[in-house]
């Protein structure tokens, strides 16, 4: 079609709302708005799969609403994540990343999704697999890497590492399974005590959800009425254990049991968005705490050092690769709906590709931390304090 | 966890009012001065007699005042004002807000204390006895201290943990265990002691005050112990560095150094010494970690004798730790016999009294290794 076609096209649309008629839109999508001068629809309304429900009777909404900006956002998201974890396995199998390394690739839709729905005041807290979430809350990709190769412009000047990277309003990177649900449940504490209508998103994995200390959070935080939104990220393997083998209740999203849950498609950005959005409200209208499943999938083994074929099938990992795919689901979407071109993707790939590269070139040449570092950090606002090194004559000094 | 009712030990209160007896004596001469005071002015006395458990009870009052960021949790601090009374009064005052029952769920509470500490506010985070503290010393140790060093610096934790620590009376193994050595094992931690009412209030002030995590270990036969507080002592402003340790009582011959409750039993061993003609001086340490080592250094470099208590058991102990810090300072050279400990026997602590009573040092204890050290 010539553009002028399109044009009466889609004004003859609008009018009487029917929709789109061109061959290549994907079922269930409506064009809500299209700008008649640009060749892209600029909104699109997308189905979304139906959420299992517990206590609640009703979820989030069936439909969502896509702009062309915000879907272009959440593959530049998405895709950052996803090479930046590449490149993190890279340089780990170079020897220049060290210790633990828990990669997030195939779960971006989780990170992305619910960043979306929440505010930048809002607070989050995770496990270790926190380079994703590290991102969306806002710390660059060069901090991230030289964190990793353990630099001095890391992000926790190269003291942290894979599992502890921090910035305002993210809570971490946690290293012991299962302990960030009760600080997760105190920092909605201090939302609710300090009044400002914040609410805290606590992450865990299908393997956390049978530490104790979940329960024990769970109960205070349904007793006391905590805006603390409970996300388990359940990508099916606690490590080498599959789900049916660690957990007799494999519904994560009842196990909260007197509190709401609902479970979601994960590798769906759209659906974890509205349900992190349905979630998030309900915690700020003073209903409590509540959990979502996002049912999800990592493509790496639980770290760098499992290479994650043991426990689970090479067919099984190529299958959500290929039909299951959040980013591939996202521009699929998007390009069946012409909200975007294959151009326009292949662009912002080369963008990020620069990204990352940079970001590793600053990473792998950054100095490490100067020895003066070594003691400092112990305390907060303290005056200079001597620290015992490794003899009696190695009196190192710690500043705040 | 105990389910009997705290107040209602026969041994406490044998113990409170010999402690208390012995605290008028040593400070007769004070009260004596007061009284005289009293007499002619015709006023009030500015020192007062304070209980242990009073003076924590006034600092916490007055932090929660003075921050409204600070509030208490733990198990039946509310309601029940507090398993032993120390937070009585304070749920009245402050509501449901501020001084909060939890279930008993340790790991739980201990976790939501931190991670409330790490979003703006200032907990204080009661254990009923730091026996219960292991069930959630993970959050103690891996989310509390660890976090501003992991963090470089981006993410402070201002907490302190307070509850009783160490032996009680016929409270049996599972719930004497003193946590001293254990947690001042950990950087970024800091742990205090107190002894008497001005260490009390005045270490409480200033763990709640400080914006690290605080580790407080108080002693539960001490709650009912009277000591006098002066007048400054009792301004809401009065705070006790932490880090300092105290000198109770300047002598010649040997250095005893202590913390918690047996800081009075070395004042007490000291006053029958005095008699043999042996001056002891007396450290109080109050705060473990950071260890002021500078004192008990300058004190064993003037009387060249060391003598360590503690009731916590002797291995890798808070004695065995000031021994390793003497040899490797100054105040080696000065040594003329090792440094002795005296220290809790090292068994789980049994129940009989006549078992319990000599699991734990006692004051003639302190006097023969007093004199073993001084070869006399």
């Amino acid at each position: 079609m010539t553009s002028v076609w399109r044009f009466v096209s889609n004004a003859l649309c609008r009018i009487t709302g029917r929709k789109v008629a061109a061959p290549t839109v994907s079922e269930g999508s409506t064009v809500v708005v299209s700008n008649s001068l640009n060749e892209f629809t600029t909104r699109a309304s997308f189905d979304i799969k139906k959420c299992d429900l517990h206590g609640l009777e009703a979820g989030p909404p069936l439909k969502t609403e896509l702009s062309r900006d915000e879907g272009l956002r959440f593959y530049r998201t998405m895709q950052v994540m996803r090479r930046m974890e590449l490149k993190a396995d890279q340089l780990y199998k170079q020897k220049i990343i060290r210790g633990f390394c828990h990669l997030y690739d195939g779960q971006e839709a989780c990170a992305a999704g619910v960043e979306a729905a929440i505010d930048p005041s809002d607070h989050l807290i995770t496990a270790y697999r926190a380079h994703g979430y590290t991102y969306t809350r806002g710390v660059s990709v060069r901090e991230i890497l030289a964190e990793l190769t353990g630099r001095r412009g890391g992000v926790a000047k190269g003291k942290g590492g894979s599992m502890h990277m921090y910035a305002p309003n993210f809570y971490g990177g946690n290293g012991i399974v299962g302990a960030q649900v009760p600080l997760g449940a105190g920092i909605a504490l201090a939302c609710k005590y300090q009044g400002n209508n914040q609410i805290c998103v606590t992450l865990y994995g299908d393997g956390a959800a049978n530490q104790g200390q979940i329960f024990e959070a769970f109960n205070m935080a349904a007793l006391w009425k905590l805006p603390c939104l409970f996300i388990c990220e359940n990508n099916k393997y606690g490590m080498g254990t599959s789900v049916e083998r660690a957990s007799a209740s494999t519904d994560y999203y009842k196990r909260g049991h007197f509190m709401p849950g609902i479970r979601v498609d994960g590798m769906d950005v759209l659906c974890v968005r509205e349900a992190t959005k349905f979630a998030a409200d309900h915690c700020r209208t003073g209903k409590g705490p509540i959990i979502m499943e996002l049912q999800t999938y990592r493509y790496h083994g639980h770290s760098m050092s499992d290479p994650g074929v043991s426990y689970r099938t090479r067919e099984e990992i190529q299958e959500v690769r290929s039909k299951n795919d959040p980013i591939s689901l996202l521009k699929e979407r998007m390009l069946s709906s012409n909200m975007a071109s294959v151009e326009e993707f292949k662009e912002i790939d080369i963008e990020i590709r620069k990204e990352v590269e940079d970001a590793t070139q600053f990473a792998t040449s950054d100095s490490e931390p100067p020895l003066e570092e070594l003691c400092n950090h112990i305390f907060s606002n303290n005056p200079p304090l001597q620290v015992r090194g490794t003899h009696p004559w190695a009196k190192l000094k710690s500043s705040s | 966890m105990t389910s009997q009712n705290p107040t209602f030990y026969p041994a406490e209160d044998r113990v409170k009012m010999a402690a208390s007896l012995r605290c008028f004596l040593r400070s007769g001469k004070n009260a004596v001065s007061a009284l005289r005071r009293q007499a002619f002015h015709g006023s009030a006395p500015a020192a007062v007699q304070v209980t242990v458990r009073d003076a924590l009870n006034q600092a916490m009052d007055e932090e929660l005042e003075r921050d409204e960021r600070v509030f208490l949790l733990g198990e039946e601090v509310a309601q029940y004002d507090g398993a032993y009374k120390v937070s009585r009064g304070l749920w009245k005052k402050y509501g449901d807000k501020r001084i909060i029952d939890t279930p008993i769920s340790e790991m739980g509470f201990a976790g939501i204390a931190v991670g409330s500490a790490m979003a703006g506010l200032r907990p204080i985070c009661e254990f009923m006895t730091f026996n219960f503290s292991m069930q959630a010393i993970d959050q103690v140790i891996n989310s509390a201290a660890k976090t501003y060093y992991m963090s470089a610096g981006l993410q402070a934790v201002p907490i302190v943990f307070r509850g009783p620590n160490g032996s009680s009376a016929g409270v049996a193994a599972q719930h004497s265990q003193c946590f001293a050595a254990w947690y001042s094992h950990c950087p970024g931690l800091k742990v205090v002691s107190p002894w008497n009412s001005e260490d009390a209030k005045g270490l409480l002030k200033a763990a709640i005050r400080d914006d690290n995590p605080v580790v407080f270990l108080e002693n539960e036969l001490m709650y009912g112990v009277a000591f006098e507080m002066s007048e400054e002592t009792q301004s809401k402003d009065f705070t006790i560095p932490i880090g300092k340790a105290k000198i109770e009582r300047q002598g010649n011959h040997v250095t005893l150094v202590s913390h918690s409750r047996y800081v009075g039993h070395c004042l007490d061993a000291a006053a029958v010494l005095a008699k043999e003609g042996i001056e002891c001086e007396v450290i109080n340490m109050r705060t473990i970690r950071p260890m002021d080592v500078e004192t008990i250094e300058t004190s064993v470099m003037k009387t060249n004798h060391l003598v360590t208590v503690e009731g916590g058991w002797p291995q890798f102990g808070v004695g065995a730790e000031i021994c390793a810090r003497i040899m490797e300072g100054p105040a080696f050279n000065y040594l003329d016999s090792p440094v002795t400990r005296v220290t809790g026997v090292d068994i789980p602590m049994p129940y009989a009294k006549i078992l319990e009573d000599h699991s734990v040092p006692q004051i003639k204890d302190i006097i023969f290794s007093v004199k073993k050290t001084l070869n006399v």
